[in-house]
């Protein structure tokens, strides 16, 4: 079970903390857990464990494609790799050895894409993944996950550890607004329903789940009772979830830090056309490039805000009729 | 080289790291060390070496620079304003909301850019169709190329190293700023990337290694380089990850660093010393 104690604020914990330390505990309650990288470790909090257990923690370079061979090898041989790089260069600067060598050649290997989406910020275009879930989605059988927030992180990484094939996580490295209770549990492939409502629903996965309870509280003082669902496994996609949701609210809006082409709402839209149409909008980055800047004015610029997810939400409830 | 034109370039050189420091400092954190350590080679491509009209940013026959360490930008986009491409005062808007300045050389957005880079190794084979296009038009022109030594370690590097000297491309000068460290700290500590000069040259190109904070060294080396016309050549400068800035050159991870005023402050009188040096030599020749 899960508890939901968002209420606007901004979590305590930067996620490269949390992933630095959540590996270190898997680590050492598993002998084969091994942790590869490719020249991010003070980028990514694992700098102390690196230096601390030389054995356990790989620094690959800055070699992408080397790196997830090298994953491949170590789960061919039983070990429980974990890596990590940047999202696009975890993604789409290795996607053939992810696809060959992990995926396709049945090695189970959790591949972390730090600085999803617009959380690349500074950055710049080249660091901003907007299609990494859509090329991990592409691969057969893998799961693709897109976390909300620090809980739900250490969470997915621990239950990824004996997970079969490939898994491939996302988030920001920095913090995003507080969701969940630490005592919660999750259930890859399940997604939670966090606020209730019966006027519409809100999909969303990542920094959009935040983004959308605050959408949720807009819309109810103007009288809207809105649905949230926290949709972290957006591969496989939680299909009966989606039909309860349309079925109950009769309308969908999908909120997604990536590009509307090939993510969550690809995911949703085809769950709904084949189950059970209703009307679906979906917020997310609409087939643009990144570019550099603050996460917020980000935000702005390709309309990841609370602001215009409820603006969907209210449209779309409009044209329910 | 006489005594005059060398302390020109070592002023351009310094000019381009102060004005680098400023940028990054006004933001308050930016990838400076590894900005910081080709300002001397950038002096020299732009300052003496490299045919081009800055009021002509594309001008067709121009001699073209690719900077694949592409987070190495905004010590490019000195150079290219102290050039006058563009007013100084752009150098403001680093990083900022809508600027022509990203963290990461955009072809697109700011004049004088020749390539888009960001993500490691890519840069290297952009410059060897840049290289091979030239050599297509039978043009003089020449490519000049950055790569970072945390970079080699992209098979794509070596890659592009075959492809070089299969096709000959006398007209492609790579430089590799051998700094010794990358993100995780020492190249050798993370991904031992030996002897580069000797890499290069195994590899079927011409390579030296020299002194990358020695102006007259880098004039020499260019020039040597580009009197070998039948296949690339390498020039591995030694440098220091943050030079010129004495904290950040012993800060062990200098990669990607946050600065506050009085660190800027400081960096700065120790380069506006450094200027005055040059400048007091300068008038005395
Ligand atoms: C393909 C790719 N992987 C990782 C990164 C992240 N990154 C940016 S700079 C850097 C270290 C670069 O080291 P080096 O090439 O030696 O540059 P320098 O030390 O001269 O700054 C890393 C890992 C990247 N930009 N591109």
């Amino acid at each position: 079970m899960f508890k939901v104690i968002y209420n606007g604020e901004i979590e305590a914990k930067a996620h490269k903390d949390v992933f630095g330390n959540t590996l270190a505990e898997l680590a050492a309650e598993d002998k084969d857990v091994v942790y590869l990288d490719a020249d991010l470790m003070n980028s990514s909090g694992t700098y102390k464990f690196w230096k601390e257990n030389p054995t356990r923690a790989i620094n690959c370079g800055i070699s992408e494609a080397n790196m997830m061979g090298v994953a491949a090898g170590l789960s061919a041989m039983g070990k429980k790799p974990f890596a990590h790089t940047f999202g696009p260069f975890a993604s789409r600067r290795c996607f053939d050895q992810v696809f060959l060598s992990i995926a396709y050649a049945k090695n189970n290997v959790r591949i972390y894409g730090s600085d999803a989406g617009v959380t690349a910020a500074f950055n710049g275009g080249t660091h901003m993944p907007f299609e990494d879930m859509a090329l991990m989605r592409a691969i057969p059988h893998a799961t693709v996950i897109d976390v909300a927030d620090g809980v739900e992180l250490a969470a997915v990484l621990k239950q990824s550890k004996d997970r079969e094939g490939l898994t491939y996580i996302r988030s920001t490295r920095k913090n995003n607004y507080q969701i969940y209770d630490p005592s919660s549990e999750f259930e890859i492939g399940k997604g939670n329903i966090i606020r209730d409502g019966k006027d519409a629903t809100i999909i969303a996965c990542g920094i959009m789940v935040g983004e959308s309870m605050k959408a949720a509280d807009m819309l109810a003082e103007k009288g809207l009772d809105v649905r949230v669902v926290d949709m972290f496994t957006v591969k496989p996609v939680d299909a009966e979830l989606v039909k309860k949701c349309a079925e109950e609210t009769g309308a969908i809006v999908t909120a997604e830090n990536h590009n509307i082409v090939g993510g969550l709402g690809d995911a949703v839209s085809a769950v709904l056309l084949e189950e059970c149409p209703v009307p679906l909008k979906k917020v997310g980055v609409n087939d643009e490039f990144g570019q550099v800047g603050p996460q917020d004015y980000l935000q702005e610029v390709y309309g990841l805000t609370a602001e215009n997810v409820a603006k969907t939400v209210e449209e779309i409830i409009a044209s329910k009729g | 080289m006489d005594r005059k034109e060398l302390l020109e370039l070592q002023k351009f050189a310094t000019q381009i790291r102060i004005e680098t420091v400023k940028q990054v400092g006004i933001r308050g954190f930016g990838h400076l060390g590894g900005a910081l350590s080709i300002a001397d080679a950038l002096a020299v491509l732009y300052g003496k070496v490299m045919n081009i009209r800055p009021d002509d940013p594309k001008w067709a026959d121009r001699d073209v620079m690719v900077c694949s360490k592409g987070h190495a930008g905004p010590a490019v986009y000195s150079t290219l304003a102290l050039k006058g491409y563009f007013p100084m005062e752009m150098l403001e808007t680093l990083n900022q909301p809508g600027t022509k300045l990203p963290s990461h050389c955009d072809r697109n957005l700011t004049p004088g850019v020749d390539m888009t880079t960001g993500s490691l190794g890519q840069g290297v084979s952009t410059a060897l169709g840049m290289a091979l296009a030239q050599k297509l038009d039978n043009k003089d022109s020449k490519t000049y190329l950055f790569i970072g030594d945390g970079e080699c370690n992209e098979g794509q590097v070596w890659e592009g190293a075959m492809f070089a000297h299969q096709h000959k491309l006398g007209n492609l000068v790579a430089f590799v700023d051998d700094n010794g460290k990358q993100l995780d700290g020492y190249t050798k500590d993370v991904m031992d990337v030996g002897n580069i000069a000797a890499k290069f040259e195994s590899f079927g190109w011409d390579a030296t290694t020299i002194d990358g904070h020695d102006i007259e060294a880098i004039v020499d080396a260019i020039e040597a380089a580009l009197k070998v016309t039948d296949k690339p050549s390498c020039i591995v400068l030694k440098t220091v990850k943050g030079k010129g800035v004495k904290d950040l050159e012993d800060m062990m991870l200098n990669h990607h660093v946050r600065i506050d005023d009085d660190f800027t402050n400081k960096g700065l009188a120790e380069l506006e010393e450094v200027m005055a040096g040059i400048e007091k030599e300068l008038a005395n020749v």
